[in-house]
């Protein structure tokens, strides 16, 4: 299913991130990163719902709105029960659809606000997102301190939280159209390699978009994906090809350049929900507003990973979503 | 694409884990903390002058003393993640592997956070260990006679 837009724009932005990210290549991009994972509270998730608190507060302050001038909050995370969020929202206190949709939730909230902003039923929203390595781990995983060795190719889940203030209002960033995406599972059973598990649905989601659109993949400036990892990016290049022979040319993948690959220990490269938007939000939209690329497909891929499941010998199903930005030179 | 040729696909761009190397890695660090084992147990043995039976349970409370001391740190998971089975297979791993999920779920409370979780990892070692004792000594009873 693909949406079009008229008047709906990203005005602003805001990235929060933790120790990991602040050491990875775009840290004085980041509005401001923590040097330890519990920044400053007890624990991991009331660190996370700190992050996400903390995302909004500069965003609205970036754009100067007062929070009982936002009609709408979109925002998800990866704990049980969107915790963090949840917990968030509680402080944050404007009025919440709390969404959940694995590591694709930031492009599904981008995607819910606009659309509401098209048909005029709110004028302003904010969409967040957040993760936290250590909670993550944690809820999927094994105990942190436990270590436990890893495959090259399990990821490492990104600590922080991003935000994006939207309107009707126009802004160097417009959104021009979106594709939400179908849940497709082809039999991939290894949580440590959720790449491969989520390369089928974003083949899906960038081919349907570009049907839908009647666009050839070399319309866009840049396909930047959510959290594939250094395989699952391959593995989507050459699904691509065999399946619908589509050739990506200009295309990566935020997982791999969130982190230094090769002096941080994070195996096949970033994850996590915030992973694309802390990319996006920061070097990618700088890139635009430079006017360097003008026009962008955000690919969220969200692994729907339950550990539960995974005891139970199934397979994972992914989703992604996808987002189509363009530079608009048009402000007045 | 069928599911077998997705998989075909998958398998051509996953790395190899070296299992020759790390199985190398897991053979020496087992090793050593075999070698450290029976020196604890000499070392008690004849300086405090007891039999090496008593000998061994000192050993085995160093070693998991020292599991956890060095787990509490903060540095055990980066050891375990280079040594791998090497020092989690010995009685070092239980201690940390305990140690891990309580320091993990601390802030959860006594009860529902470290009782109810401290056995995570280790729950399933304990259940097995029963199990197989149980059957090999019921093995033994009935080839050897007690």
């Amino acid at each position: 299913m693909t949406f079009k837009y008229n008047s709906v724009y990203i005005n602003g932005t805001s990235t929060i991130t933790g120790p990991y990210e602040a050491k990875g290549p775009f840290n004085k991009y980041y509005d401001k990163s923590y040097n330890n994972f519990y920044c400053g509270t007890k624990t991991w998730e009331q660190a996370e719902s700190k992050m996400l608190v903390e995302s909004v507060d500069t965003v609205l302050s970036k754009v100067m709105k007062i929070k009982s001038e936002v009609d709408l909050h979109i925002s998800g995370d990866l704990l049980n029960q969107i915790v963090s969020t949840n917990y968030a929202s509680a402080t944050i206190g404007i009025p919440l659809i709390g969404i959940y949709s694995a590591c694709s939730t930031s492009v599904l909230g981008l995607i819910l606000a606009s659309n509401m902003l098209n048909v005029g039923q709110i004028k302003n929203c904010v969409v967040s997102v957040s993760s936290h390595n250590n909670s993550s781990e944690k809820q999927f995983r094994q105990p942190v301190e436990y270590g436990g060795p890893k495959r090259k190719t399990a990821t490492f889940t990104v600590t922080g939280a991003a935000s994006a203030y939207l309107s009707n209002k126009k802004s160097p960033i417009k959104v021009e159209s979106a594709t939400i995406g179908k849940v497709i599972d082809l039999g991939v059973t290894d949580p440590y390699h959720m790449g491969a598990a989520m390369a089928p649905s974003a083949a899906s989601t960038i081919y349907n978009h570009l049907k839908d659109t009647g666009r050839d993949i070399s319309y866009y400036d840049l396909v930047l994906t959510g959290d594939l990892g250094v395989y699952g990016k391959k593995i989507l290049s050459e699904y691509l090809r065999v399946e619908y022979h589509i050739d990506l040319k200009n295309y990566d993948d935020s997982a791999c350049m969130i982190y230094d690959l090769d002096n941080q220990p994070v195996f096949a490269g970033g994850s996590g929900p915030a992973c694309l938007p802390l990319v996006a939000y920061s070097y990618i939209f700088e890139k635009m507003k430079r006017k360097e690329i003008r026009r962008v497909l955000l690919v969220a891929t969200g692994a729907l990973l339950s550990p539960t499941m995974t005891n139970q010998k199934l397979s994972i199903p992914s989703v992604s979503h996808a987002i189509s930005l363009e530079v608009n030179d048009d402000l007045s | 694409m069928d599911k077998n040729k997705y998989k075909v696909l998958v398998d051509k761009y996953t790395p190899k884990e070296n299992r020759l190397y790390n199985g190398l890695i897991a053979f020496t660090v087992g090793g050593l903390m075999g070698m450290l084992g029976q020196f604890l147990v000499s070392f008690y043995s004849y300086y405090l002058e007891i039999p090496s039976k008593e000998a061994s349970v000192f050993m085995i409370v160093t070693l998991v003393f020292l599991g956890c001391f060095l787990t509490c740190l903060g540095f055990f998971d980066k050891l375990v993640s280079l040594a791998r089975c090497g020092l989690i297979i010995p009685i070092t791993g239980f201690a940390h592997s305990m140690m891990s999920a309580a320091l993990e779920y601390k802030r959860e409370g006594l009860v529902t956070g470290i009782g109810a979780n401290i056995f995570k990892l280790a729950g399933t070692v304990i259940m097995f260990g029963v199990v197989s004792a149980y059957l090999f000594g019921l093995l033994r009873i009935v080839v050897m006679g007690g």
